[in-house]
C-alpha cells in the first residue's frame, strides 16, 4: 500500500509536460544509438553527463532511463536486420531474427521483439516497483563489511560472468580498480598515482575513460581491420503486424523471458546476455517444432528480447536500491548521482524518494513511448541504419571530442581519452573484456571506502569478511561466481554434444 | 598443441606487467601519517597492485606458452586506415586550442572517414562542419557545455 502511494507520487512527477518531453528525448534517442553500431547506452549517458550541472537530478535520470531503455529496444532493429548485435545483449537475437528477416519475415521479427521487450520491461518494472522497497528494508540492516563483500560479488560477476575468460576479465576489473585510485584519497587527503601532476588530483573523469574505451577504442579497432568485409542490411519485409499465429508463438516466450530476465539482471551477479542464451535454450527445448531453430523461428527472437529487456530493469534493483552498478551504463548513471552529491544505496529510497519513484513511475512511461516509438517509426531507424560507415565514426570522434573537451578545455582531458582508446582497441584485438574496467573504475573507490570502515570498525581485525555471517555468504558467492562460468560451459557442452 | 607465441600477445602481457610494477611503484611513494598505519591509503592500491601483477605474470606465461586462452589467431592490421584515423585524432589535439572546436573537428571528420574509405573529401568536409556546428551549438548553448573559444566560435 505504501509502495502504491509512493508509486502514485512518482507519477504524479513523471508525467509533468517536462519530464514527459526528457523521457521522450531519452527514448529517442537510445532507440537511435541503439540502432547505430559502435556506439551504445553507455556512451550516450556518459556523453550526456555535463547535463547534471545544467538540469535537476530527477529530469536527468528520467533522460538516462530513457536512453538505457530506447537502446535495448532499437540494438534489435540492428540485430535483425544487419546481424551484428549493437550491445550484447541482443547476440542471441540475431541468431534467429536475422533469418526471419533473410525469409521475409523482418517485420513479424521486429514486431515480436518490441511487443516482447513492451511486455518483458512492464513486467520487470512491476516487478522493481514492489521488491525495491523489501531489498531496501533488508539493505538497511548491512555493515560496511558486508557493502563490500556484496561489491566482490558485483566485482567477480561481471568480470567472470560476461567476458569470455575469467583471467582477462579480472585483469580489466583490476586495471579499473587502479584507474580509481587516481586522485587525492577522501579519507586522509593524500595525492595518490597523480606522477606529480595537478590534472590527476581529482582523479579521472568518468566520461573521459568511458568515451575513450567505447567511442575511439570502437574507431580504432574498426579501422585496424576495415579491408575485412561490410555488412549488408536486409529490406524491411513482411507486415508488421503479427498473425494469429505468431501471437500464439509469441505471449508464453514473452513471459518466460521476463521470469528469467529480471532475477539475472536483479541479483549483484547481473547482465543481460547469460538471460538470453537462457531463454534461447528453453524455447527451442519446449518448442514444438524444435527444427525450426536456426532457419528463423519467432520464439527465438520473442523470448531472448524478452529476457534481455526484463533483465535490464532487473539491473536498475541493485543499482537503486544498493547502490551497486552491474552493468557498464548503470555504473555511469552511478557517477551521474555522484556528481549530483546524492550518495547511492539503501538511503536512497528515504532521502530522495520523490527522484527514485519519479525514476521508477518514468520507466512505465517510457517503456509504453517506446512501443509506440518503434514500431510506426521503423523506417526512420531502418535510415539511421544506413548512414554509411566513413562518416558515421568520423561523427562518432566528433562527439567523443565533446565529451573528453568539454569537461575542461584541457588537452591533457583530449589525450588522456586516446591513450586510453589506444589500450582499449588492444583490449578489444585480444579479447579483453571492457566493463570490468568501467565498474572497477566507479564502484572501486566505494569498495574501498567500505573496506576501510569495516576494518576500521574491527579495528584491523581482517577475520571480520569472514566471521560476520552475512559477509560470509556473500564472499561465499563470489568465490562460486568466480568458478562457475568453467562449470557452466562444461553443462553446455555436454547438452550440446547430446543434443 | 603448442604454437610459437604471438608477438601481440606478449607485448600486451608486457605492458600490463609494467603497468602493475609502476602502480607499486605509487603505491610505495605515497606518503602514510602514522595515525593511519593500520587502514590507510596504501592498503587499498597494494592489493589492487598486486592482484594486478599476479593476473598479468598469468597472462604474460600464458602468452609465451601459446597463447592467450580461447583467442585465435588475429587479422593483420590495416595500417593505411590505421594511419588515416590517427592523423585526424592528432589534427583535433593539435587545432582544438588555437583554431578552435569547429575546425578542429572538421579536420579531423575528414581524416577519419578517408581512413574508412571515403574519397570525396570535399563532402566531408562540409558534412563534418556541419556535424561540428550543430554539435557546438547543440552542447554549448543548449547544455551549457563549454567547448572553448576558436574563431568561429569567437563569432557566432
Amino acid at each position: 500500500m505504501e509502495t502504491l502511494t509512493a508509486l502514485a507520487g512518482g507519477f504524479a512527477t513523471a508525467l509533468t509536460p517536462t519530464h514527459l518531453l526528457f523521457a521522450f528525448a531519452g527514448c529517442f534517442l537510445g532507440t537511435a544509438v541503439g540502432v547505430l553500431p559502435g556506439i551504445g547506452p553507455a556512451l550516450t549517458v556518459a556523453l550526456l553527463l555535463p547535463i547534471t550541472f545544467q538540469v535537476p537530478a530527477t529530469s536527468a535520470f528520467i533522460l538516462f532511463a530513457g536512453v538505457y531503455y530506447g537502446a535495448m529496444y532499437g540494438g534489435s532493429t540492428t540485430s535483425i536486420l544487419l546481424n551484428t548485435p549493437g550491445e550484447s545483449a541482443t547476440i542471441i537475437t540475431a541468431l534467429e531474427g536475422f533469418q526471419m528477416a533473410r525469409r521475409g519475415r523482418a517485420g513479424p521479427a521486429l514486431a515480436t521483439a518490441a511487443i516482447g521487450s513492451f511486455v518483458a520491461g512492464t513486467i520487470a518494472t512491476i516487478a522493481l516497483t514492489f521488491f525495491a522497497p523489501i531489498v531496501v528494508e533488508l539493505a538497511l540492516r548491512l555493515g560496511p563489511a558486508e557493502y563490500f563483500s556484496l561489491m566482490v560479488i558485483a566485482f567477480v560477476a561481471v568480470s567472470s560472468v560476461l567476458g569470455a575468460s575469467v583471467l582477462r576479465g579480472l585483469t580489466t576489473l583490476f586495471l579499473g580498480l587502479l584507474l580509481g585510485v587516481v586522485g587525492v584519497d577522501l579519507q586522509t587527503g593524500q595525492p595518490r598515482f597523480t606522477f606529480g601532476m595537478i590534472e590527476f588530483l581529482d582523479g579521472i573523469e568518468v566520461t573521459i575513460v568511458a568515451v575513450g574505451l567505447f567511442a575511439v577504442a570502437e574507431t580504432l579497432h574498426l579501422a585496424t581491420r576495415r579491408k575485412h568485409g561490410e555488412d549488408e542490411i536486409l529490406p524491411l519485409s513482411g507486415s508488421l503486424w503479427l498473425s494469429r499465429e505468431d501471437w500464439a508463438r509469441s505471449w508464453k516466450p514473452w513471459l518466460r523471458g521476463a521470469c528469467i530476465g529480471f532475477p539475472f539482471g536483479a541479483i549483484p551477479a547481473g547482465g543481460s546476455e547469460l538471460p538470453t542464451f537462457l531463454s534461447y535454450f528453453m524455447e527451442k527445448k519446449l518448442s514444438r517444432q524444435p527444427q525450426q531453430f536456426g532457419q528463423g523461428a519467432i520464439e527465438g527472437v520473442a523470448g531472448p528480447e524478452a529476457a534481455n529487456n526484463a533483465a535490464a530493469a532487473g539491473v536498475l534493483m541493485p543499482m537503486l536500491t544498493l547502490g551497486l552498478p552491474t552493468s557498464v551504463t548503470a555504473a555511469i548513471m552511478l557517477s551521474a548521482f555522484q556528481s549530483y552529491g546524492i550518495q547511492p544505496g539503501p538511503l536512497l529510497f528515504v532521502n530522495q524518494a520523490e527522484l527514485i519513484w519519479g525514476l521508477i513511475a518514468s520507466l512505465y512511461v517510457g517503456n509504453l513511448m517506446l512501443l509506440v516509438l518503434n514500431l510506426p517509426l521503423i523506417g526512420l531507424w531502418v535510415r539511421i541504419l544506413k548512414i554509411p560507415q566513413p562518416q558515421l565514426y568520423a561523427g562518432i570522434l566528433v562527439f567523443a571530442t565533446i565529451g573528453a573537451y568539454g569537461v575542461s578545455n584541457s588537452v591533457i582531458d583530449l589525450l588522456v581519452m586516446y591513450a586510453v582508446g589506444v589500450v582499449g582497441m588492444l583490449m578489444k584485438r585480444y579479447d579483453f573484456p571492457v566493463a570490468p574496467a568501467v565498474i572497477g573504475m566507479i564502484l572501486g573507490p566505494l569498495a574501498e571506502q567500505a573496506f576501510r570502515q569495516a576494518l576500521t570498525i574491527s579495528q584491523g581485525d581482517w577475520t571480520t569478511f569472514v566471521t560476520r555471517p552475512i559477509s560470509a555468504v556473500f564472499l561465499t558467492i563470489a568465490l562460486a561466481l568466480a568458478g562457475g562460468p568453467a562449470v557452466w560451459r562444461a553443462v553446455v557442452m555436454t547438452r550440446r554434444a547430446s543434443a | 598443441m603448442r604454437s610459437r607465441p604471438r608477438a601481440g600477445e606478449v607485448a600486451v602481457a608486457g605492458c600490463l606487467v609494467a603497468l602493475a610494477v609502476l602502480s607499486i611503484w605509487q603505491t610505495a611513494v605515497i606518503p602514510v601519517s602514522p595515525i593511519y598505519a593500520r587502514v590507510g591509503p596504501t592498503l587499498f592500491p597494494w592489493i589492487a597492485s598486486a592482484g594486478l601483477l599476479a593476473l598479468s605474470l598469468v597472462l604474460l606465461a600464458q602468452a609465451l606458452r601459446g597463447g592467450f586462452a580461447g583467442v585465435g589467431a588475429q587479422l593483420p592490421v590495416d595500417w593505411g586506415s590505421l594511419a588515416w584515423v590517427a592523423a585526424g585524432l592528432a589534427a583535433n589535439v593539435a587545432f582544438i586550442g588555437t583554431l578552435g572546436f569547429v575546425f578542429a573537428a572538421t579536420a579531423m571528420f575528414v581524416c577519419v572517414a578517408r581512413g574508412f574509405g571515403s574519397t570525396r573529401p570535399g563532402r566531408d568536409a562540409l558534412i563534418g562542419a556541419v556535424v561540428a556546428l550543430t554539435s557546438y551549438l547543440g552542447f554549448e548553448k543548449l547544455l551549457g557545455v563549454n567547448i572553448g573559444a576558436g574563431i568561429l566560435e569567437g563569432i557566432i
